[in-house]
């Protein structure tokens, strides 16, 4: 049976790892040709900010995966974590100079910048060696950045993973507002800049930085699905008293999946803060919390190439594809109902139709693999052949059988109509008898 | 030799367990009959550390471990294949098996065991790859068997294990029960169906509202009068 298994897929191990590589390193050097060739002016310069946006959303919705889908917690505090994440990155890596000038109203507690140091200790601006050490600071502040939320969602999982279910989404939920309500909070000024915006911290202008950084933290979600922590998490999802009567430790556990997910969110946060070029707190509502949640079940609870897939559809259909909804026009002509907003319409429609068609998300619990690709398409000709062989036979059958419905319908119709009547008049008889 | 002394369990104010005494000596079968409601899943739970306790000992081996958490309580070599199969529907056959060597650390006795569950259910090997909740009711209860069997224990608590299953794949899982003894595992079975349990046990405890009511060998409640009476319908 397993030989059988694994002779029915017609890739070695070995020529799947040099596809893998090589359609990674094929994605990168061709994101990066591009960028050298189309100018920001250009209409497909959207393409970046998709690829940029998505890489980002791909790692927080994975990571949200990783709890909702592996482990079972509904948790909602996605937006409260990337939150942390990103004021934990941009308060560390705002230049000296510049503190000023951002903290207007307040005295920057904050009297340091950790890139800036370490560029200034490799060579100073401007060399080869400071630019280094300003890449090497941005790492280590996304890291911190990281830590510091994973640090925060511990404490917040001492009570909340105690929580189950619904129990669990309402309180992560309370929590993640909570926490932006402190970080725009007046008293905080000193560190938070209250409720204005942090800006002029180190950003990244190449795709290719999120791409890599998500990549690899994506790379380390999977490794740890795969191990025999993920087999537990996904134990604890399908059962929780079986996985216990297994020796698994439930709170340990769930604690290790929360944190882990805080920690990758919270990295998301600092990329998505260096995608912005500002931090504020306001847009991190249980509003963004909702659209990750959307991606996840769209892209397959419990599938992370679903998820990775789904963010950069999302991303591309929110920000770039269904713009031209909003511009007035349709096939070029005036159009009234083409009014700004009207691509969120369409949008939503869309989204109606993939829960109401694919209830299970793009990938269900499924997960890319090559001799998946490989069957897909070598079965496309024979299904596509059979979809139009059949589709004749079925429009005839449709019409062949649409009186015979109708006129079972109108019966049925005039029945229940009858029926009620009926039922009317026995009800008005037992009132008068009763009366 | 599992030793169990004046054993109180409260569900609220609902008083489950009424001192009950009870032992399961090396190398038997030991079987708990009754009816719903009697206390027999709890008794079970309470060994495992599931539910708290409020009075009495549990005795495993001369070694105390009535408030031990459940992780150590496995890792002492005793584990319950719990009621309704509970097998963990969206992992493969073999992940399940894998699960239930969570707390082992040792790869080689892990595949030594893996093929004795094996050996014991050849119908587990041929499903190897497939979703557990895609199995029939009665694989599905064999693979909780065999999950169970691959945490190495030296003491197997089955509860139900016939639940729902149809009487001759009963038969096929408690002519494997009496496999898995001769291997050297302790049994520990709670049986609805009590004519099978006491064929194959050797000792018998007969449970009523939270108390233990009788006590015999297998052979000899079969032919009491209030057993087959009250639990074999005759």
């Amino acid at each position: 049976m397993t030989e059988e298994r694994l002779t029915t897929g017609c890739l070695s191990k070995k020529t799947k790892y040099i596809l893998s590589a090589a359609s990674i390193i094929a994605v990168l050097v061709l994101v990066w040709v591009l960028e050298q060739n189309i100018p920001p002016t250009s209409q497909w310069s959207m393409l970046f900010t998709v690829i940029k946006k998505g890489a980002i959303y791909s790692l927080v919705v994975v990571s949200m995966n990783l709890l909702n889908g592996f482990t079972g917690l509904f948790s909602l505090g996605q937006a409260g974590f990337m939150l942390i994440g990103a004021y934990a990155y941009a308060i560390f890596a705002i230049p000296v100079e510049a503190k000023e000038s951002v903290y207007q109203y307040y005295e920057p507690l904050i009297g340091f910048s950790v890139p800036e140091i370490l560029s200034n200790a490799m060579g100073g601006a401007g060399t080869f060696g400071g630019t280094m050490g300003e890449y090497l600071g941005v790492i280590i502040l996304m890291i911190f950045a990281g830590l510091i939320t994973a640090g925060i969602a511990f404490l917040i999982g001492l009570p909340v993973l105690r929580l189950k279910s619904d129990y669990l989404a309402i309180a992560s939920l309370g929590f993640a507002e909570i926490i932006r309500t402190i970080f725009q909070w007046d008293g905080l000024g000193a560190v938070t800049n209250g409720s204005n915006l942090l800006r002029k911290f180190p950003t990244f202008s190449s795709s290719l930085f999120p791409l890599i950084v998500s990549g690899l933290c994506i790379a380390f979600i999977v490794m740890l699905i795969n191990s025999s922590y993920g087999r537990a998490f996904k134990a604890i999802r399908d059962d929780e008293i079986a996985a216990e009567a297994m020796g698994v430790n439930l709170f340990k556990h769930k604690q290790l999946s929360f944190v882990i997910s805080s920690f990758f969110t919270g990295i998301g946060g600092a990329m998505l803060a260096m995608f912005q070029a500002t931090v504020n707190a306001t847009p991190f509502t249980s509003n963004m919390t909702y659209e990750l949640l959307l991606i996840v079940v769209i892209g397959g609870i419990g599938s992370v190439t679903g998820s990775v897939l789904g963010s950069f559809l999302f991303i591309a259909c929110s920000e770039w594809w269904l713009r031209f909804l909003d511009e007035g026009k349709f096939l070029g002509m005036e159009a009234d109902f083409m009014r700004p907003g009207f691509r969120k319409v369409v949008f939503a429609l869309i989204i109606i139709c993939i829960v109401l068609f694919y209830s299970k998300g793009i990938m269900g619990t499924r997960e890319f693999s090559w001799d998946g690709l490989i069957s897909f398409f070598r079965k496309l000709p024979s299904r596509l052949l059979n979809f139009f062989k059949r589709l004749p036979g079925r429009i005839v059958n449709f019409f062949k059988g649409l009186p015979g419905r109708i006129s079972g319908k109108v019966k049925k119709l005039s029945r229940n109509t009858k029926n009620s009547k009926n039922n009317h008049t026995k009800n008005t008889d037992n009132v008068k008898e009763a009366r | 030799m599992l030793s169990i002394r004046g054993l109180h369990v409260f569900y609220g104010g609902i008083h489950a367990l009424r001192g009950i005494e009870l032992d399961v000596p090396d190398g038997q079968i030991i079987s708990l009959i009754g009816a719903n409601g009697a206390g027999k899943s709890t008794t079970l739970k309470s060994i495992m550390g599931l539910v708290p306790k409020t009075e009495g000992t549990i005795e495993w081996n001369d070694n105390d471990i009535t408030s031990v958490h459940t992780k150590e309580v496995v890792k002492q070599g005793i584990v319950l294949c719990p009621e309704g199969r509970r097998v963990f529907p969206d992992l493969t056959v073999e992940e399940n098996l894998r699960i239930g060597a969570y707390l082992r650390n040792d790869k080689e006795g892990i595949q030594k065991d893996k093929e004795w569950v094996y050996e014991l259910f050849p119908r587990m090997k041929e499903r190897e790859w497939q979703l557990a909740g895609t199995l029939s009711g009665g694989e599905q209860q064999m693979l909780a068997v065999g999950r169970a069997l691959m945490s190495k224990p030296k003491l197997l608590m089955l509860d139900e294990p016939s639940l729902g299953l149809a009487p001759l794949v009963i038969k096929d899982i408690f002519s494997i029960i009496k496999e898995i003894k001769e291997a050297g595992v302790n049994v520990l079975l709670i049986e609805q169906n009590a004519k099978a349990a006491l064929e194959i046990s050797d000792y018998a405890y007969v449970m009523e509202t939270g108390t233990i009511t009788m006590s015999g060998e297998g052979r000899e409640l079969l032919n009491d009068e209030r057993v087959k009476k009250a639990y074999l319908g005759e």
